[in-house]
């Protein structure tokens, strides 16, 4: 039997590597960050790699399958073998504190509330301006420029924004 | 036409009603009544695209003979389709395609949540990851329904004209077929009648605060899952195949 290995020097190098693998539609949010690499570790001679998607049809994906795949085989972490996992579901919880901060910092409103509530309070949450802080903000549409985010709009500076979805 | 393979089939309905309701959808790309509604219409057809493709690549091992989740999504014929009538229904206008929405929503919100506990687990984790975008689109469906029936007189008149047309559309969805008789009985596929009534209780909530006045005709269409169509699929499969008809085996 093929022995499986986690936590190894290999897969803390795989880790750093990650660290710099960013997500294509958010660029500031590295594949860690966004929580959706499950799984690292050593099978024999292979370094798999587990990914979940955000959402169903995320675009996105494949690009990141494919940015992860490149950048461990240019590390010298190969042969490397990407599984796509879909349970747990991915959710916003598993973003990163630090991912959160930098979404701040870049524009985009962190999700707010833990999603595991069962009933979402879609559009009712109070969401902070990225730009001014005020709290006198009001949803345009649940359904933004990409699968993961929604339309907000700031009544005091305002500026419109994006908000990352609770998922 | 049904196979021989129960699970199959009943992985193709709702494989089906999301692809040919994703279609429909999409169809909205540049003509949305606004920007962020067109971009609310194209973000669920691409949920809804999604869910097809991890429903037709779980129908492709169950099929085992070769093909992909692309042959099911494209060079199937005209009978082999499953989806409900409802999912064809065209789009006529905003208010119809809001009403479409509800009614498909309305189901998959409960069916969802129930499918979460399927006895496969294949099924079970795709109803999981699916359950959480359909919340998102039934919040979204059902206030532009109560938004447009207790709107202005003209929305109004439009979105009652949509649901006196679409009523006989809606059962469909909660009548089981054969198949998913089968997957009841195999706690593959929930109670539909639970489901049915959980859905009842949501429609007419929400026509009462819309405005809106529930039709009394019982009667309701059928034949969609056995692959019996409307007049109007042939249309939307000739575009929708058209790609993979001109050029079999094109790819990126
Ligand atoms: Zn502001």
């Amino acid at each position: 039997m093929t022995e499986t290995k986690i936590n190894t020097s290999r897969t803390e190098n795989a880790k750093k590597i990650l660290h710099e693998v960013y997500d294509p539609e958010i660029p500031v949010l590295s594949v860690l960050d966004l929580g959706v690499i499950r799984s690292i570790r050593e099978v024999g001679e292979i370094l798999e790699v587990d990914i979940t998607p955000t959402y169903s049809a995320c675009p996105a994906m494949k690009v990141i399958e494919m940015s992860v795949q490149a950048a461990l085989d240019q590390a010298g972490l190969g042969p490397v073998k990407i599984n796509t996992v879909l349970d747990p579901v991915w959710t916003t919880d598993w973003m990163s504190a630090e991912g959160k901060v930098k979404l701040l910092e870049y524009g985009i409103a962190p999700p707010q509330l833990s999603a595991r509530i069962k009933n979402l309070s879609l559009g009712n949450t109070t969401i902070s301006c990225p730009q001014c802080a005020s709290t006198n903000t009001v949803c345009i549409s649940e359904f933004g420029s990409t699968a993961c985010k929604a339309l907000y709009k700031c009544k005091d500076c305002l500026e419109p924004f994006d908000y990352f979805k609770c998922h | 036409m049904s196979s021989a393979n129960p699970l199959l089939d009943f992985v193709l309905i709702h494989a089906d009603n999301s692809l040919i309701l994703s279609q429909r959808l999409s169809e909205w790309c540049g003509h949305g009544p606004v920007l962020e509604q067109d971009m609310a219409l194209t973000n669920i057809a691409l949920d809804h695209i999604g869910r097809a493709r991890l429903l037709y690549q779980y129908a492709a091992e169950l099929d085992g003979t070769g093909k992909t989740e692309d042959d099911f999504a494209f060079v199937r014929d005209e009978l082999d389709y499953k989806n409900v009538l409802l999912a064809e229904y065209p789009n006529v206008d905003f208010a119809y395609t809001i009403l479409r929405q509800f009614f498909m929503d309305s189901f998959y919100i409960d069916f969802l949540d129930k499918m979460v506990l399927s006895t496969d687990t294949r099924l079970s984790q795709i109803a999981n990851k699916s359950l959480k975008e359909t919340q998102y689109h039934y919040k979204w469906s059902k206030d532009w329904v109560i938004r447009l029936g207790d709107g202005t007189e003209v929305s109004h008149q439009k979105i009652q004209t949509a649901l006196n047309r679409l009523w006989e559309y809606h059962g469909e969805l909660v009548v089981p077929s054969d198949a998913e008789k089968i997957m009841i009985a195999q706690k593959i596929a929930p109670d539909f009648e639970e489901i049915k009534a959980l859905r009842t209780q949501r429609i007419l909530e929400t026509f009462a605060e819309a405005n809106l006045t529930t039709p009394s005709n019982p009667w309701q269409q059928s034949g969609g899952k056995k692959g019996y169509h409307s007049e109007h699929f042939g249309f939307l499969l000739t575009e929708m195949q058209f790609m993979q008809r001109a050029y079999p085996g094109l790819d990126w």
